[in-house]
């Protein structure tokens, strides 16, 4: 919503001299779609009686996300050794799965902090979807190191809040860091998204025919009225929060690589896990992005709102963050062999030939390889590729956490305390889960939130534009 | 309580396209208005300026919480590892400015995003669910593509004929008195 100061109207005189040429700017949206098409299309998507093929998704999806609830209930009752956990490798899927669902829910700040700031237009059509995406996978990713505290009905120990021993957090710990980082972050996403949707919600609400859409609408918009005075403070909000975001969002990933970085295990101990977590954080969330809105691009009919210049600049964005995601695999490599340090220089020979060697390849082919393909015009123009390819990243993505914490885990200084890791059932089922607890909030977002900001979709329109007589 | 019924609270005019209004507001602003608005479903680009408004005050709210924030979480990291439960850690000393600087800058942009988000709404007076403008049957398109001038009868300039006619004058299409 933040836009740019007023820039005068005349052109400066070195243009005149150099006489540039005009690039034409691609559409965001196609077939002059009028303000009250925008209007119909979202709204429209919350008022029709609920489809049969979210009534079937939403089904299975609850489906899935109960094996979540199996998993913690059988591991709550009885302990976490039922987790595939055990010496020497004390960090298991819990932390692998936690990292992975924080780090998709990354492109969804990305979109809408860092893109607002750089006034990247093209946002607006995907950035509701994704700002949805990144809360419902934080509160995903909250799950794992909730029940990794072993008594999760101490978890609440881990906050600054006085207990019965007279003992406080220590702030020394990296572990201590993330629980202010990913509950900031949580807390941060929700204002954030909640405020966009606020003039959308009153767009809502001023259609409603029946009653209670009117009051659920009327208390979520709370009485938001479109003046200029109130969007005036709104604008300013909204790009103050973009601003607030995105040290926020780097913040997160870097801290939440501090769990590892700051410890003196081989292949954690570096010094490039700040950014390398980070641009591997974008590339997962900009895949799972287009897992997402590909479908429901097609199931809504969102051709004009969401055509193949926004598909073209997210699948360049994961080719970009994929290829330095690649880049840092092999500073991994230079750095070890540099150190001198057998022990780091074990660790990284061990990743890539070791007992591990399939986890590291699948990686390696799915991060560093897949995303290459979208360096052709051809293959970004074919969605159903596209898709397939996005959920390469996401698979990719999951198994480069995995690789970090088992391997550097699983062999390290003695070779008389090495050992195998494989998780259990429980931790497969409670992983499993999670992708149904995730669909199931993100189709109850589809179906009685505004899926697309109506609002700056109408900004970034051509009938906006006060000086179009 | 028939009086009370027949207050008036200003009048509104719609208009069809974001160029008219935005034509429209320069001129109530140089009319000398104090107490009017521009209702539309997105922000105008530009109309801040047309309408003559001062920078919004939302920052000093968001600056406020962001210091406060900071400072919270300085004092939660001391008071907790340094005076109330000193916790010795590698012989290290009990409090510094650096080894809990994650937490006092997650605090920081905490406690900035409070004031940035309820200060948009305090500084917007919101929640308000009850306004006179939610009676008017026009206002509900400002919402979706229609766009409408107020002019509230709080203003020293407002006279009921005279402000109908000037709303004419700048070319909207129906006016409506609004009763309070």
């Amino acid at each position: 919503m933040a836009h740019a100061p007023d820039h005068s109207t005349e052109r400066p005189a070195i243009l005149a001299k150099v006489n540039p040429v005009e690039l034409p700017r691609p559409k965001l949206i196609l077939n002059d779609r009028s303000f009250h098409w925008i209007t119909d299309k979202v709204c429209g998507i919350v008022e029709e009686p609920t489809p049969l093929w979210w009534k079937v998704l939403f089904t299975v999806a609850l489906f899935v996300a109960s094996f979540t609830g199996a998993g913690l209930l059988y591991l709550v009752s009885t302990g976490t050794g039922t987790w595939g956990l055990r010496s020497p490798v004390g960090w298991g899927w819990a932390i692998v799965n936690f990292v992975f669902w924080v780090g998709i829910g990354h492109a969804g700040t990305l979109i809408s902090a860092i893109l607002c700031l750089l006034r990247q237009k093209w946002r607006t059509s995907i950035n509701r979807a994704a700002e949805a995406m990144t809360i419902f996978a934080v509160m995903c990713a909250g799950i794992f190191p909730l029940f990794h505290v072993g008594r999760v009905w101490f978890a609440w120990w881990l906050f600054p809040l006085p207990n019965q021993n007279g003992i406080w957090p220590q702030f020394r710990s990296p572990l201590e860091w993330d629980v202010f980082a990913v509950s900031t972050y949580f807390t941060v996403s929700t204002l954030f998204w909640y405020m966009g949707m606020v003039p959308d919600f009153g767009t809502i609400r001023d259609r409603a025919t029946t009653w209670w859409r009117k009051a659920f609408y009327s208390v979520l918009a709370m009485g938001w009225r479109g003046g200029n005075r109130q969007w005036s403070n709104m604008e300013m909000a909204y790009l103050l929060l973009a601003g607030l975001s995105t040290p926020l969002v780097l913040s997160v990933h870097t801290i939440v690589s501090f769990d590892f970085a700051v410890s003196n295990v081989p292949g954690w101990h570096t010094t490039i896990f700040p950014p390398y977590f980070v641009a591997g954080a974008i590339f997962s969330g900009f895949a799972m992005v287009l897992t997402l809105m590909l479908p429901l691009r097609a199931i809504y009919r969102l051709h004009d709102v969401i055509n193949q210049y926004h598909i073209d600049n997210m699948c360049k964005i994961i080719l970009a963050t994929g290829t330095m995601v690649g880049y840092a695999y092999g500073t991994e490599f230079f750095i070890a062999a540099y150190s001198g340090n057998s022990y780091e220089k074990f660790a990284f020979i061990n990743r890539a030939f070791g007992q591990y060697a399939w986890a590291y390849w699948i990686m390696v082919s799915c991060n560093v390889i897949t995303p290459q393909l979208f360096w052709f015009k051809k293959i970004r123009e074919n969605h159903s590729l596209v898709w397939i390819i996005c959920l390469f990243v996401n698979v990719g993505m999951w198994f480069e956490r995995f690789v970090i914490t088992v391997t550097s885990l699983a062999n390290d200084y003695l070779p008389s305390s090495w050992g195998y890791y494989s998780p259990t059932i429980v931790d497969i089922f409670t992983f499993f889960g999670t992708f149904g607890f995730f669909s199931v909030l993100f189709l109850l977002f589809v179906r009685f939130f505004p899926l697309l900001p109506m609002a700056e979709l109408k900004m970034v329109s051509p009938h906006s534009d006060i000086h179009n007589h | 309580m028939n009086e009370r019924n027949e207050r008036i609270h200003g009048v509104a005019c719609t208009f069809r396209k974001p160029a008219d209004v935005y034509h429209a507001a320069e001129k109530v602003r140089d009319a000398g208005w104090k107490y009017w608005d521009v209702h539309s479903a997105y922000p105008i680009h530009g109309l801040d300026k047309a309408m003559g408004m001062p920078r919004s005050k939302v920052p000093r709210l968001t600056l406020l919480g962001g210091v406060t924030g900071f400072i919270t979480g300085c004092l939660l990291t001391w008071y907790m590892n340094s005076y109330d439960y000193p916790l010795v850690v590698g012989g290290k000393p009990f409090w510094s400015p650096i080894f809990p600087f994650p937490v006092m800058y997650e605090c920081t942009i905490l406690f900035a995003a409070f004031g940035t988000f309820f200060g948009q709404f305090i500084l917007n007076r919101l929640p308000q669910h009850h306004h006179p403008l939610f009676d008017l049957p026009q206002f509900a398109r400002t919402s979706d593509d229609s766009f409408m001038i107020v002019l509230e009868a709080r203003d020293s300039k407002f006279h009921l004929d005279e402000s109908r006619n000037f709303l004419l004058s700048l070319g909207g299409q129906e006016i409506t008195v609004i009763r309070d």
